[in-house]
C-alpha cells in the first residue's frame, strides 16, 4: 500500500466516529457540506488527526481545506516535513 | 442650484432591485428568519434591551420597570462613584468632549499620561499602553506581537477579540483545548524550536467563570521558549493581594509577559491596555495600527478611568464583599438545585447551564418580567453548544438583593421547567 492510501485509510478511519450520517468517503467528501460538520466536531477531529500523526494543522491550514483529499495531502506534507 | 445639489445626492426612492444571488445582504436571510421566529415565539428580544434609566451600579429601569442588573460586568461598581463623576465632570470642562485624533498624532491629553501612569503604578510595570476599547487591546497587541513565521497558541475557548486578533495578524495560529494543561505542552512540542510563540490565555474565562490554571500553563509555555499574554479583563480588581488578577494570586507574575485589560469591567468606563515589564514595550505604539489609526479615548473617559483605578488599589471592603456576594449567590443556586458552570464560586460569574435555546429564553424572560437581568448567551459564544444565563455579580450588591435574585430564580426556573 501506497504512504497516501495508507493515509488515507487512517484519516477516513479517523472520520468514522463523528461520521453520524455514515456518508461514503472519497477524497472528493467535504467536510462542511457531505459531513455537515459544525465547527466543534472539526476541533476535536482535527485533534484525533494530530495525536495520530503527531503533527500540528494550524488553523490557517485548516481553512484551506475543504475535502478528504485535501486533508490526505496537507498530512502527507506534513509528515515528510 | 441648492436643489438640484440636495437631488443629486439624495438616495434614490426606490432603488433598482438586485437578484438575491448577487444581493450581498441575502447571506444574512437564516439569521433574520432566526430572530424572527424568537420574537414570533411572544418573548422580548434579549439582545434589544434598554436601560431607560440607570439608577445605581445594581439598579435600572427596564420597560418601565425597576430591575436588578445582574449581567453588567460592573465588577467594583465604580460607574457611579462619585469621584470617579466628578473627575469626568472636571476633565469635560477643562478638555472638551473629545480628542478628534489619533494617540500618535493630537489625540494624547494629560489624563491620557495620568491614566497610564495609574496603570504602571496598579500593576506594578514600567510599561502601560491604553487602546481605545478592550477589543482592540487583544486585537492590536496580539496582531502585532506575533509577526509571519511564528506562532499564536490560543485556548479553544477563548475570547473573540483573541481569536480576531489571531485573524488580523500574519502568524500560524495554534487551538488547544480549554484549560488543558497537557494539551498545550503537546502542542507546544510539535511546533519547530525556532520561531517565536505567543501563549495566549486568560485569568478567567467569561462564559462559564472557570478559572484557568494559569501557574501550571505559563511554566508549560516557558518550558517552551514562548512568551505569554494573559488577558485579566474579569478579573481586575479582586483576584491577588493587589487586586492585579488571576495571574497575581497564583503567584506568577514573574514568568507573564504581557497583561491585557479593559476599563469596561471593574474599572467601569470604556476602553483597554496592556502593562508589561518589557525594556522594548514602547515600540507597541510605533507599529501597532489599532492603537494607531482610530481616535483616542475623550479626556472624561481617561479622567474618570484614572481615578477608578486609582481606588480601586485600596478597595479592600469592596473586594471582599464582591466574594460574599458571589458565595452566597452560587451557595443558593447551588441549593435551589441549578446546573451552574462551575462547582465553586471560583470568580464574580455565575452560569446556570439550561437544556436548550426555549427554556433558557422562557427563564430569562420570566427573570426578566420579575425584575432580574441576566445576560443569556448561546452558541457560537458558549463553549460545547450550551444555552446559558450568566450572572456576574457586583461589589455594590446587597445581601438582601441576592436574596430577593435568589427568589425570583427559583420561580422562573419552575415556570420554565428548569427546576423540579
Amino acid at each position: 500500500m501506497s504512504d497516501r492510501a495508507a493515509i488515507f485509510e487512517t484519516v477516513t478511519g479517523l472520520i468514522q466516529p463523528f461520521n453520524k450520517k455514515g456518508v461514503a468517503l472519497s477524497d472528493a467528501t467535504t467536510f462542511q457540506h457531505d459531513l455537515e460538520w459544525d465547527s466543534l466536531t472539526v476541533m476535536d477531529f482535527v485533534a484525533a488527526i494530530e495525536d495520530d500523526f503527531d503533527i500540528i494543522i494550524t488553523m490557517n491550514m485548516q481553512a484551506e481545506i475543504e475535502t478528504v483529499g485535501q486533508l490526505v495531502d496537507a498530512v502527507q506534507k506534513l509528515k515528510d516535513a | 442650484m441648492t436643489d438640484a445639489i440636495d437631488t443629486a445626492e439624495a438616495l434614490p426612492e426606490n432603488p433598482s432591485p438586485i437578484a438575491p444571488e448577487r444581493d450581498l445582504m441575502s447571506k444574512f436571510d437564516g439569521l433574520i428568519a432566526e430572530r424572527q421566529a424568537l420574537l414570533d415565539s411572544g418573548v422580548t428580544d434579549p439582545f434589544a434591551i434598554v436601560m431607560e434609566q440607570v439608577k445605581s451600579p445594581t439598579e435600572a429601569v427596564i420597560k418601565g420597570k425597576d430591575t436588578i442588573l445582574l449581567g453588567t460586568y460592573n465588577y467594583m461598581g465604580m460607574t457611579f462613584d462619585p469621584d470617579v463623576i466628578q473627575a469626568g465632570k472636571d476633565a469635560l470642562d477643562q478638555f472638551g468632549s473629545g480628542t478628534n485624533g489619533s494617540r500618535m498624532l493630537n489625540g494624547t491629553f494629560r489624563d491620557h499620561m495620568e491614566v497610564e501612569q495609574a496603570l504602571r503604578d496598579f500593576y506594578g510595570t514600567t510599561g502601560a499602553i491604553v487602546f481605545s476599547t478592550g477589543y482592540m487591546a487583544n486585537l492590536g497587541m496580539i496582531s502585532t506581537l506575533a509577526g509571519k513565521g511564528e506562532y499564536v497558541i490560543l485556548d479553544a475557548d477563548s475570547h473573540a477579540s483573541i481569536y480576531d486578533g489571531c485573524k488580523q495578524g500574519y502568524a500560524e495560529i495554534v487551538r488547544f483545548r480549554h484549560n488543558d494543561i497537557e494539551d498545550l505542552d503537546k502542542r507546544l512540542g510539535r511546533l519547530p524550536k525556532e520561531p517565536g510563540k505567543l501563549v495566549v490565555l486568560e485569568g478567567v474565562y467569561s462564559m462559564l467563570g472557570d478559572v484557568a490554571p494559569l501557574k501550571e500553563m505559563v511554566a508549560v509555555a516557558k518550558k517552551h521558549n514562548a512568551m505569554v499574554l494573559s488577558d485579566e479583563a474579569h478579573s481586575m480588581g479582586f483576584y491577588g493581594p493587589n487586586g492585579r488578577g488571576v495571574y497575581e494570586a497564583q503567584g506568577c507574575e514573574g514568568d507573564v509577559d504581557f497583561i491585557v485589560g479593559t476599563f469596561s469591567k471593574s474599572v467601569g468606563t470604556v476602553g483597554g491596555f496592556c502593562v508589561s515589564n518589557h525594556p522594548k514595550f514602547e515600540a507597541i505604539r510605533l507599529a501597532c495600527r489599532p492603537y494607531i489609526f482610530t481616535a483616542s479615548l475623550p479626556p472624561s473617559v481617561v479622567a474618570t478611568a484614572a481615578m477608578s483605578i486609582r481606588k480601586l488599589q485600596h478597595a479592600h471592603n469592596k473586594r471582599a464583599h464582591l466574594w460574599e456576594n458571589a458565595r452566597q449567590l452560587h451557595g443558593g443556586l447551588t441549593r435551589l438545585g441549578f446546573k451552574l458552570g462551575t462547582e465553586n464560586p471560583d470568580s464574580a460569574i455565575i452560569a446556570v447551564i439550561l437544556d436548550d435555546q426555549t427554556q433558557a429564553v422562557m427563564m430569562w424572560q420570566a427573570l426578566l418580567d420579575s425584575g432580574v437581568y441576566v445576560n443569556m448567551a448561546r452558541p457560537p459564544a458558549t463553549p460545547a453548544g450550551t444555552y446559558l444565563l450568566r450572572c456576574s455579580l457586583c461589589a455594590e450588591h446587597t445581601a438582601e438583593q441576592i436574596a430577593t435574585v435568589l427568589e425570583r430564580f427559583e420561580a422562573a426556573g419552575r415556570a420554565a421547567h428548569a427546576l423540579n
